[in-house]
């Protein structure tokens, strides 16, 4: 019914029929080779990736645009803190100076701007695959995939639960932001912005004991049914591993290989066009 | 001699965070395969006793116990939450809230999983017990997506999968409308014939109730217990309306006919009871159905037209008008629309055709803050509604937005308060009233914005007999004082039968019949499709071949 609300959806792609397990396990390895590795070449092929991901997840750009602009605000944010706080970092990374502009303390290297742009490729990468993971896994598969790899479930479950609730506590968000409207809050876009910005305050209240009143209910319902009985529980929605898991899970395997390989020809994490 | 299955001696509880015990010296008995109603009004205690059954006192709520609380022989105490549930499963009261899995069949399975049974006879319990509730086409849907009735037999089977042999069921009608509500009690039924199972039925809709079959009834007032017999002992005596709860409606028509209800066997069943001697009695109370009428239009819904989804439009061309002053009932199986069309009003939603005008003037270009100076509206749950930390400051809010100045704010709020019977409470800080505390208190919060209309979602749910009548005669006042119009979205039939002047019935996004609801609730056809149900009285006037039911209805107004 509505299109706006961030989360799990049933898609009928590949993507979405493979096991949590899988997700995860692909999930991880990728971020963390790409996390480690310093090769653009790398980087860039691990961010077409995604973006292929993304498209063939069959999720629309508007159910992430929100979290995007967020996540490449943070991102811009942390390359400008880098530039003013250490100049001078890509320099000593990669042991030779192309200056562009700047001078003294305050120099702008190629280098500098080369550092920085592997940063910006690893947010760009790893975004898309995070969305892909979560909005393509059912909750309790997430919860049972990460219970198999060795996540307490206990812990599982809470992430989850915690998965679950995004769209009600969005609808519930909606629900008070039309009450405080009619209480005479006005947050639409005809009021200044530090009027929309107190209004939304007014949301907040409402929302947390709306969530906490959730909490408590949902809590003692997992007690009343013997949640947390036993070390272990089975999963109603384990699912087999079929053939498609395991070839993404060697999929995932080689791209890391392939990482590592390239550690080895680079004679270590950077790969260094300035020599 | 049986031995009891629940039996409690001498039992009082106090909460640590409370000062007095909320139990007081209960004693009762439940014997195997008994089917038993606790009523009470809130704060009676009810809740408490359903929690120390299943356990959740004292592991989740601490507290001070003495006495001897015993379930098949074993002492409640000494055994775990874990235990207990095996024996006791507990339905809670809003089935939304307690869904714990993502689908019908995961939510079902969820207690096997936590006993780390294998997945195959997981699955095999999962669809045996869907089959049964008649959910086997369901099974891969998120339980929220469901009708309130199939929500209900949802959480029934996750606690059935189980096999225990008591059922606990927390006001299993709160969030159902009567024909659903109906439905459940015959379902509960027809199960612990089946199964001689225990049931245990927390409620305050007596009337849903006893219109199926109960052995007992236990009444609680003020964390005693003040009665425990049959149905018909308990009806006898009269000690249900003593007690801040509603007695069933041909009941309350009998007592105004004089018939002497404590000496008449059966009194409890209505299918049962047998005044055909007090035919006529009952027959002169007949009045005739008064159409109140207001001719002011206020409010014109014209060739209003919505959808959801462009596919499937909700509203079509919908038309009608609402008249100064009145008091109009909207009612419809859940999903038909009401609330869509309160949020059309507000301008929560946009219509895509059609127009609404208010004294002549077209409301589509105002805002929700525009709208809301002339049409309030109360939101079913209050919790959405409350942003401020103390009464005082809540009701205030609205005036100090629209830069009223301190003193008249003051004057207001006090004014208000003391119509909503918070004024004593006005300091207090909001997370300590009840629900129905906070019911009122954002109704206070809206109508001190003094609209010329108020649309109330289910202003009665979640309260029980006594604060419901101080509800409406509140309402009632500020209707005839302020000529304040009402609009009240329900599914409650005493709100309709007692209250209610004019009855919109909305199914599927169309106006199926504009009545009065002493009519309304005299024909089978409307109430099947409004999902309600016909009232007892009907049922009483059929089987004394009264012609004019409806007419009987109206006898109870007050």
């Amino acid at each position: 019914m509505d299109n706006s609300l961030f989360g799990y959806k049933a898609r009928n792609t590949w993507i979405n029929h493979a096991t949590g397990t899988a997700k995860l396990v692909g999930f991880l390895a990728l971020t963390t080779i790409g996390m480690i590795s310093y090769d653009t070449r790398f980087l860039i092929a691990l961010t077409i990736l995604s973006f292929v991901l993304i498209k063939m997840a069959h999720i629309k750009y508007q159910e992430y645009a929100l979290l995007l602009k967020l996540v490449l605000f943070i991102g811009l944010i942390n390359l400008v803190m880098i530039t003013v706080l250490a100049p001078q970092y890509g320099e000593q990374l990669y042991g030779t100076k192309h200056v562009m502009f700047g001078s003294g303390w305050f120099t702008i290297t190629q280098e500098q701007l080369f550092y920085e742009f592997n940063l910006l490729l690893k947010y760009l990468f790893s975004f898309p695959l995070s969305i892909v993971l979560l909005f393509t896994t059912n909750p309790s598969e997430f919860a049972a995939g990460l219970n198999k790899i060795g996540v307490p479930y206990k812990v599982a479950y809470a992430v989850a639960i915690t998965l679950r609730y995004i769209p009600d506590v969005q609808s519930d968000y909606r629900t008070i932001s039309l009450a405080q409207q009619a209480r005479g809050y006005e947050i639409s876009k005809k009021s200044s912005l530090i009027q929309r910005m107190k209004g939304t305050v007014q949301i907040i209240l409402p929302l947390v004991f709306s969530s906490l009143g959730r909490i408590d209910t949902i809590s003692q319902a997992m007690e009343l049914r013997r949640f947390g009985r036993y070390n272990k529980r089975s999963w109603y929605q384990e699912q087999r591993f079929s053939m498609r898991d395991v070839a993404m899970i060697l999929w995932s395997t080689l791209i890391v290989v392939i990482g590592v390989l390239l550690f080895i020809t680079n004679g270590g994490r950077m790969w260094n066009p300035f020599k | 001699m049986v031995e009891p299955f629940i039996d409690f001696q001498h039992v009082t509880f106090k909460y640590h965070a409370q000062s007095e015990p909320t139990l007081h010296d209960v004693s009762f008995q439940i014997y195997p395969g008994e089917k038993v109603l606790i009523a009470g009004a809130s704060g009676s205690g009810k809740t408490t006793l359903l929690r120390l059954l299943n356990g959740l006192i004292p592991q989740a709520y601490q507290g001070d116990i003495t006495g001897e609380l015993t379930i098949n022989g074993k002492k409640i105490l000494n055994q775990s939450l874990f235990d207990l549930s095996l024996q006791a499963g507990t339905v809670l009261q809003d089935s939304d809230a307690q869904f714990v899995g993502m689908t019908v069949a995961e939510d079902i399975a969820f207690s096997l999983e936590n006993d780390n049974q294998p997945i195959k006879i997981v699955r095999e319990k999962v669809a045996k017990w869907a089959n049964r509730f008649g959910l086997g086409k369901r099974l891969t849907l998120a339980p929220q997506s469901l009708s309130g009735g199939q929500k209900q037999r949802t959480a029934m089977a996750g606690v059935l999968v189980d096999e225990g042999d008591l059922l606990l069921f927390d006001e299993p009608l709160a969030s159902l409308d009567p024909a659903a509500g109906a439905a459940a009690m015959a379902l509960i039924d027809e199960l612990q014939q089946e199964r001689n199972m225990t049931v245990v039925v927390i409620e305050h809709r007596i009337e849903d109730v006893l219109r199926a079959h109960v052995d007992r009834v236990i009444v609680m007032a003020h964390g005693r217990i003040v009665a425990n017999d049959t149905p018909t002992a308990i009806i006898q005596a009269g000690v249900l309306s003593a007690n801040g709860l509603d007695e069933p409606l041909y009941i309350q028509l009998l007592r105004r006919a004089g018939v002497p209800v404590n000496k008449i066997p059966h009194v409890a069943d209505v299918e049962k009871v047998d005044v055909s001697n007090f035919r006529d009695q009952i027959e002169t109370l007949a009045e005739p159905v008064q159409t109140v009428t207001h001719d002011d239009k206020q409010l014109l819904v014209q060739n209003l037209t919505f959808a959801y989804d462009q596919q499937e439009p909700l509203f079509e061309n919908l038309s009608t008008s609402i008249h100064e002053g009145e008091i109009l009932g909207i009612v419809g199986k859940n999903g038909s629309g009401k609330t869509t069309l309160s949020h059309l009003l507000t301008g929560f939603l946009t219509p895509s055709g059609g127009d609404i005008q208010l004294d002549g003037r077209s409301l589509l270009s105002d805002s929700i803050k525009e709208r809301a100076d002339h049409i309030g509206y109360v939101l079913q749950n209050p919790n959405h509604m409350i942003t401020k930390a103390t009464v005082f400051d809540e009701v205030a809010s609205g005036l100090r937005l629209r830069n009223i100045d301190e003193e008249q704010v003051t004057e207001r709020v006090r004014e208000m308060l003391q119509l909503v019977d918070l004024d004593g409470m006005r300091n207090w800080p909001i997370s300590a009233l009840s629900f129905g505390q906070k019911k009122r208190l954002t109704i206070a919060a809206v109508l001190v914005l003094k609209p010329e209309i108020l649309i109330l979602d289910e202003p009665t749910a979640g309260q029980d007999a006594t604060h419901t009548s101080q509800l409406l005669s509140f309402l009632q006042n500020i209707n005839i004082t302020n000529h304040t119009t009402i609009i009240i979205i329900t599914h409650d039939m005493h709100l309709l039968a007692n209250f209610v002047q004019r009855a919109l019935v909305v199914v599927d996004g169309q106006i199926l019949a504009d009545t009065t609801p002493a009519e309304l609730l005299a024909n089978e056809a409307l109430v099947d499709a409004a999902s309600l149900r016909t009232t007892s009285i009907y049922r009483l006037a059929q089987r004394l071949s009264i012609v004019h039911p409806e007419e009987l209805n109206a006898a109870i107004r007050k």
